[in-house]
This record gives C-alpha cells, structure tokens and sequence, in this order.
C-alpha cells in the first residue's frame, strides 16, 4: 500500500544509499585503477586481477575457502533440512526448546563462537585446519539452513502431505513426491547462503584456523592490517561479486514460484 | 516420541558438541588459574573476574559501551525513516528499495570496513577532495580516531537495523492509522502513537543486534582506530591469540555476555514503559 511520505525521507534515503554504496563503489573502481598508490584515477587495467591469480598464496587461501564451503554447505544442507523436517513432528514443549537452540548460533556474537571453538578443539586436541574450519562453519550454517527450510515449510501446509496420505502413498513416497519437490527452492536457497556465509566468514574462522589453511577474509585480513593495496581491491571486488549473485540467486529461486508468499533470506 | 522425530537427534547432538558444552568449557575456563607458559592449571578461583575490575578494563568497557549505545542510537535514527520510506512507498520501489539495503548484510564487513581506509587515509579519497576544493591544506588525520572507529561501526551495522525495522512496519495494522486519520488525528500524531509502538518490536530486535555486535567486533577497531581505541573485544582476542590468558579472555566473555543481557533487558524495560506511557496518556 502506498500512503503519503514527506519528500525529505525520500531525500534521507537517496543520501543513505549514497552512504551504503559510495565506499562499495571505490573499491570496484580503484581495482581498474592503473595507478598503484595514487587516489586519483590514471586509468584503466586489469593488471591487478592478473597479479592477483599470479599469487600463489591468494589461489591457496581460495583453494581452501571453496574445500571448506563445499563440505559445510553440503553436510549444514542435510542437518538443516533434517531438523526443520523433524521439528514438525515434535510436541509443541520440545519444539519451543529445540527452536531456541537452533536459533541460538545466529544470536551468539561471533567473537564468543569462535572462541569457544577455539577452546574446544584444544581441550580435544584437534590440532587447528581445514577440519576445524569446517565443523565451526557447519555450525553456524545449519541455522541459515535451517530458519530457510522452515519458513518454507510453514508457508506450504499439511493439505498435500495428507492428500498423498489418504491416496495410499507411504511415508517415504509422500516424502519423495510431495513434500521433497515443495520444499526443494528452500533447501537450494539455503544450500547457497550457507555458502556464501561461509566463504564471507572471518570472525569464527580466525579463531580456529592454523597456519596452513588461510582462507579468503584471513588472508584478506592480514593484507589490510599492513594497508592499501590494488591487489586487494581485486579481491575485495571479486568476493563482493560472488556473494551478491550467490545471494541474489537464492532470493529469486525462492520468490519464483507465482502465488508464493515472499519469503525473507534473512533470519529475522 | 514418535520413530520418526529420532531424526532430529543429530542435529542436537551437532549443537550441543560444538555449540553447547564448548561454551561450558568456556564457562569453566573463567574459574582456572593460568600458569607462567599461559597453561590452563586447574584451580578453582576468580582471580580472572577480580583484573577485569582492574581501572585499565573497567575503563576500556566503559569506552565499548559508550561507543556501543552511541553507534545504536545512531543506526535506529538513520535507518528508521530509511525503512519507514521504503515501506511505504510502492510495489516496485519497495522491492528494490528492500534488495538495495539487503545486498550490504551479504558483503563481508571486512572488506566494508577496508573501503573506509580507501576514503578515510591521508592520501585517501575524502583528504584529496578536501584539499582539492580548498577547504583544507594539509590533509587531516581522520583514519586511526575514534570517530572513524564510530563511523565504521554505523556503517557496518545498518543493515541490521534497516531490516527488521522494515519487516515490523510492512507487517504493521495500516487500518489502525486510516482510523486515526479518519477521527482528526494529524499524520505526526498518528506515527507517535500507532506506527512507532507498533514497530517496537523492529526497533527492538535491530537494536539487540547493533549493539551486541558493535561489543563483539573487534575488526573495526582494528582496522579504523588506533592502538588507543582499543575496545573489550580487542581485548578479549588479545588473550586468545597474542597473551594467551584463555582463563581471564573467558571471564571477560562472561562479562560481556552478561552485560548484554542486562543491557538488552533495561532497553526491553525502556520500551515497554513508553508504550504503556503512550497507552495511558489517551
């Protein structure tokens, strides 16, 4: 519905999308820059995506960030979909429990996530890895997966599920048949912010990476802590590219389907 | 319960290894003592909460706070009438008005945080505007304060008000404000006393959210303030990585997950007693 609004908040927004965006932008333009250390523009290049795939440590740490996104993805997918399946079953006390425990690696700040991990990994001597990074990574994912998953199955009602039911079909086939194809853009949809939450992840994966498995925002990290550089501006842009199409993605295959209710990739 | 709810055994057996009892472990390790190597010893004390009562720390929790409620204040006042415009406005524009302010919460913060370096240095995008419209001649140190370290917070954080401010104002009973209209009351009035109780809960939830996350990141400061604007959280991951006194880092964990809660609890009290102020005063 539109009502009326003073045409000063339109003002306010158009400076906050300024605000949002401007510094986003110059990253992007400064990756084309030519000029290595000068604000200003001295024209266009691609030399610094060049160099960049040149680095032997930037295809090491990208290496390892897309290992570790895949496997979390795909096991955070599965354990997502598995309890937002089977939270509809539990009685309504249970349910209201188990919610807030999966609710509660998204409210967690991060800093205390990561360091808690820490601390567990070293109590179980596992020694710090790619391995460390995934069980963390699959942790947090689920929850996306599964407030994702769930919205969807909330949204689809038990009217199909029953149908197939009473028209003979077993649990497995109303599985495979009804709810699984209803279901499906959600758990796709989820598949892919677990991933990009994972390649965006920085906070967790500080505290319980080692020396040998660098992922994109550590590696990214360790280079803006000694300044500015185009090279990093290559990547920033490259990562920002990604995560934005990712995402973008997961919400059209969500909203696709006509007469469905919009649906929010956001957890809250 | 039923055979087929077992299946939601992994997943709690999931959470509770790596989500639960690491932050008992975390809950215990605030009582150790620490040896001279950084060891964990097992010793039951509260020498750990005793330092945090340290001026030095007490001090520098004051500063996160302040810095915290500050970035908060400002998020809420900048993306309300943000949310509110979007919101209100038509089908398409609300569409993408809601993926324009989406798009941020997805790209890293780090490299966010990054981008106010390009702007900010001495040589930085913002100095050389400045000096090329004359307003200054030598460029101004803006990176490494504390403003920049506020700035970067705001920045970051928006997104997080924006959204749930939104969600609350579409999901808003619009009926109530044509009801308002339609008995006199002015459009101001109506915002104060329907549309802004009525998205409490938005205002709520995106202020738990900047907040607890403004304490907990410690990347900002990192990258946009000096060795000065040091806040809790850069001193809790000190003691994880560098002085590696896990003991006092998990009671300053502690700390601050208390404190939140406090905080968050006095905000919920706050809301609730203007609500029940605006009840009343009708």
């Amino acid at each position: 519905m539109k009502t009326k609004t003073h045409p000063l908040l339109g003002v306010h927004s158009l400076l906050m999308m300024v605000f949002i965006y401007m510094p986003i932008a110059f990253i992007i333009a400064y990756s084309f820059n030519s000029s290595r250390l000068a604000a200003d523009w001295s024209g266009f290049t691609l030399d610094w995506y060049v160099l960049l795939f040149q680095n032997r440590r930037v295809i090491e740490a990208l290496s390892n960030s897309l290992i570790v996104a895949v496997v979390s993805t795909v096991v955070s997918t599965i354990l997502g979909t598995m309890a937002a399946l089977s939270m509809r079953k539990l009685k309504r006390k249970l349910r209201a429990g188990m919610g807030g425990l999966l609710y509660l690696p998204i409210i967690i700040p991060d800093i205390i996530m990561g360091l808690s991990l820490l601390v567990l990994f070293t109590q179980f001597n596992i020694p710090m890895g790619k391995l460390t990074i995934i069980l963390a990574h699959i942790t947090f994912n689920l929850s996306y997966v599964y407030v994702v998953v769930s919205t969807r199955l909330a949204g689809m009602g038990k009217q199909l599920e029953e149908a197939a039911n009473d028209l003979g079909a077993g649990a497995w086939q109303t599985f495979r048949y009804v709810t699984l194809p209803q279901i499906m853009p959600g758990i796709v949809a989820g598949a892919l912010i677990a991933f990009t939450l994972s390649l965006d992840d920085f906070m967790i994966s500080f505290f319980v990476s080692g020396p040998s498995s660098t992922t994109l925002p550590i590696y990214i990290y360790g280079q803006v802590k000694r300044g500015i550089s185009p090279e990093i501006n290559a990547l920033c842009t490259i990562l920002i590219v990604v995560s934005v199409t990712l995402v973008l993605l997961a919400q059209y295959i969500l909203n696709r389907g006509k007469g469905q209710k919009k649906q929010s990739i956001l957890p809250f | 319960m039923r055979k087929s709810s077992l299946s939601v055994l992994p997943v709690v057996l999931w959470l509770g290894v790596f989500l639960v009892v690491p932050m008992l472990i975390v809950v215990g390790m605030s009582f150790m003592g620490r040896d001279q190597a950084g060891g964990v010893v097992f010793d039951i004390n509260l020498t750990s909460y005793a330092r945090f009562f340290d001026s030095l720390y007490l001090g520098i929790y004051w500063d996160t706070i302040v810095l915290s409620v500050l970035t908060t204040v400002i998020c809420l006042v900048l993306s309300y009438p943000l949310a509110y415009y979007i919101a209100n406005s038509g089908p398409k524009r609300q569409t993408w008005g809601l993926i324009l302010v989406t798009i941020p919460f997805w790209i890293n913060f780090l490299i966010r945080t990054y981008a106010w370096v390009l702007l900010l240095r001495t040589q930085g995008v913002v100095n050389n505007l400045l000096i090329d419209i004359g307003l200054i001649q030598e460029p101004l140190q803006m990176l490494y304060t504390r403003g920049a370290v506020l700035l970067g917070m705001v920045y970051t954080f928006i997104p997080f008000m924006v959204l749930p401010i939104y969600v609350a104002l579409e999901q808003m009973d619009k009926k109530l404000l044509e009801a308002a209209s339609d008995l006199g009351a002015s459009s101001w009035r109506a915002f104060w006393h329907i549309t802004l109780p009525q998205t409490k809960s938005g205002i709520m939830t995106g202020s738990v959210l900047v907040y607890v996350s403004t304490t907990g990141m410690f990347v900002v400061t990192d990258i946009l303030g000096g060795a000065k604007s040091a806040m809790i959280s850069n001193v809790i991951q000190a003691q994880f990585s560098g002085a590696r006194d896990w003991p006092f880092g998990s009671a300053l964990s502690i700390i601050f997950v208390i404190t939140s809660l406090i905080m968050i609890a006095l905000f919920n009290r706050a809301m609730t007693s203007r609500h029940l102020r605006v009840k009343e005063g009708r």
